[in-house]
């Protein structure tokens, strides 16, 4: 009797198998109306993993005890390792294999990629506009904005806080293409003497003077774009230090008040200390993004007019000069350079997940 | 409040006022522009709307045009019939559910296992899979598109989803292993004792305790797939009418990008969902965003 329900489960997920296979080759190759192709794609999708993890599990059961304490693991983390290891862990290793090989993966040339990396003008470029620009800049300003916004907003009414910070918060739900595209409206350029339609010339002729081309003044521009990402990356810096802030105790500051500190050096001498991990996670999460940058410059400049980055130079041999070799040694490069940024917040994860 | 003076609240308040409409503002003039016709749009600045309302027109024409449902009688600008964000609309939303829910119940049942199944390597693999959070997508770019132009994964939806829950899972697994290996052994206890499986175990008591962890972690994983340009532009075909909003905005930035009257309601579009799933579930954004501050 067990026996045969093991079968059955086996079936079951067999069959489960098949009709998914020829469901997706239905779903990909059949003529059917789009939106009906999306929607069936969507049950498919989640259909799937539901059914597939339930018939696995179901086939797991009917094992003996032995058995089943090793293939439940199996079961519940293998899809996972599985996934992570074909994404993520062997991509690395096969992509420092490519990038030792020429265009087309054809030949073995040695270490030529990375001489076009780190000497190629358009890779020097990057590294000024990734490692002084966005770095440097976007980093700074979305922190001090941030530290601004949500000490400010601590003292005012609770209402008025929560207003202000949403609104604050809002372009971390917006894309980096669809910033772009608000930005770059607000940086559009007419010839002097014609209505200025972006609000920046506006501004600027408004106040008597001569509207600019913002995005192609090298190399300001630069700024212009990081501007964007500020924009997007106050508001997350700003919830992270909000909570932060409410976690001092208040005793800290009266303590400090009653010694006659000033409201500045109560922050720089108490508030500031005491949150000063949220701001080190808060600049090395910033620190990531800006070095894979990517949408944003894509988007505003395409990577001319020397607003050249790195993952913009990956993009562009990989899809544009068709060159994996070179493609694959920029990601490489890359990767070298978030290395430490991620290694450090690595050993914070491992202090967090002590328990482990 | 009494505690400051009253110039520096009133400074305070300043400051926040100005700061909130600075960042407001340039959304402001893409909504507002989004609604005003073509020659007003290159005409005059978005602002004398809201300083002069009466010498303005609205509309709902460019919305029409970019959605490629027009109005009957309107006369569609040459060159722009075909521009029907609307099939993006629905590819997006085939993107970016499923690059949701599969990554997130993927991740769930890995953070049960790594927490309350005792097998020989756990600990090895959980550090494995959360170990390479942060490692940039780019670095796998090339393996998988030659993977998946080998198995046929090139171009479908499934291919974008996997590749989703690829780059997504090392930060799912660590934030959903952080809220249920602390949840209490004894809510289980019993449900062994009474001889229930892992299985069920984790779908009838786990899945629904950590609703709360798995709401922080589905807004977050949505607005990033919905969000995203690379991984579309790197596994979906190029074709116009298989792409997700991110790109078509991208595309129609070169081919249109003096049509702002178009540009903007296209961009309007495609922010109206993600802005109405964060406002509407800002709390669990805020707790996800919290939990682990580290994502690619």
């Amino acid at each position: 009797m067990r026996k045969a329900q093991g079968i059955l489960s086996v079936l079951f997920f067999a069959a489960a198998l098949l009709v998914l296979e020829q469901s997706y080759v239905y779903l990909r190759d059949g003529q059917i109306a789009q939106w009906l192709r999306a929607l069936l794609a969507i049950i498919w999708g989640v259909g799937g993993i539901l059914l597939l993890f339930t018939l696995a599990s179901n086939v797991v059961e009917q094992f003996s005890p032995r058995w089943k304490r090793r293939l439940v693991p199996i079961v519940f983390v293998g899809p996972a390792t599985a996934i992570v290891i074909w994404y993520l862990a062997l991509p690395a290793v096969r992509t420092f294999v490519a990038s030792l090989y020429d265009a087309n993966g054809k030949n073995f040339v040695g270490l030529a990629n990375y001489i076009y990396a780190f000497t190629s003008r358009e890779m020097l470029l990057s590294f000024r506009n990734n490692f002084l620009f966005w770095l440097i800049f976007a980093t700074i300003f979305s922190v001090i904005f941030g530290l601004l916004i949500a000490v400010m907003a601590d003292r005012t009414h609770p209402l008025f806080e929560k207003i202000c910070k949403a609104f604050i918060f809002m372009p971390m739900a917006i894309s980096m293409v669809g910033a772009s595209v608000i930005w770059k409206f607000v940086y559009e350029y007419r010839p002097a003497g014609a209505p200025q339609i972006g609000l920046l010339n506006a501004i600027v002729t408004g106040l008597g003077g001569e509207p600019q081309a913002w995005l192609l003044q090298q190399p300001w521009n630069n700024l212009f774009l990081i501007a964007i990402m500020i924009w997007l990356q106050t508001g997350y810096a700003m919830v992270i230090f909000s909570a932060a802030i409410k976690g001092v105790p208040a005793e800290l500051h009266e303590a400090g008040r009653i010694d006659g500190a000033g409201e500045i050096q109560l922050f720089f001498k108490i508030t500031l200390p005491t949150i000063w991990g949220a701001v080190v996670t808060v600049a090395t999460t910033i620190m990531l993004a800006t070095l894979k940058i990517f949408d944003i410059v894509q988007s505003m400049t395409g990577g001319n007019f020397g607003t050249q980055v790195i993952a913009n130079v990956q993009y562009t041999q990989m899809f544009r000069q068709f060159n994996y070799g070179r493609a694959a040694s920029v990601a490489i490069v890359l990767l070298l350079a978030v290395l430490p940024v991620m290694y450090y917040n690595l050993r914070q994860f491992s202090k967090r997940t002590e328990a482990f | 409040m009494s505690r400051y003076s009253k110039v520096g609240t009133v400074f305070v308040y300043a400051v926040l006022i100005f700061l909130t409409i600075s960042w407001l503002t340039p959304t402001l003039g893409l909504l507002v522009s989004s609604f005003r016709p073509d020659a007003e749009v290159s005409a005059t600045g978005w602002w004398t709307v809201v300083a002069h309302p009466g010498e303005s027109t609205l509309t709902m024409d460019n919305y029409r045009t970019v959605l490629g449902i027009p109005a009957p009688g309107q006369v569609v600008e040459r060159g722009r019939e075909n521009i029907n964000l609307l099939t993006a609309v629905v590819n997006t939303v085939a993107v970016a559910l499923p690059a949701t829910v599969i990554p997130i119940l993927i991740a769930a049942f890995a953070a049960y296992g790594f927490a309350w199944i005792r097998f020989p390597g756990r600990r090895w693999l959980f550090i494995l899979t959360i170990g390479l959070m942060g490692v940039p997508l780019q670095v796998s770019l090339i393996p998988v598109l030659r993977d998946y132009i080998k198995i046929g994964l090139n171009g479908t939806y499934l291919g974008v989803w996997l590749a989703h829950t690829g780059f997504g899972l090392p930060l799912a697994v660590y934030l959903l292993y952080n809220y249920i290996s602390s949840l209490q052994r004894d809510i289980f206890e019993s449900a062994f004792i009474d001889g229930a499986s892992h299985f069920t175990i984790f779908v009838r008591l786990i899945l629904p305790l950590s609703a709360p962890a798995l709401a922080s972690f589905a807004t977050f994983q949505f607005l990033w797939t919905w969000n995203d340009l690379l991984v579309p532009l790197v596994f979906l075909s190029s074709n116009q009418g298989s792409q997700v909003l991110t790109q078509r905005l991208l595309g129609l930035m070169g081919s249109f990008g003096q049509d702002w009257h178009l540009l903007t309601a296209g961009a309007f579009i495609s922010m109206l969902l993600p802005l109405a799933v964060f406002f509407l579930l800002q709390r669990y954004f805020v707790r996800g965003i919290m939990a682990g501050s580290v994502k690619q």
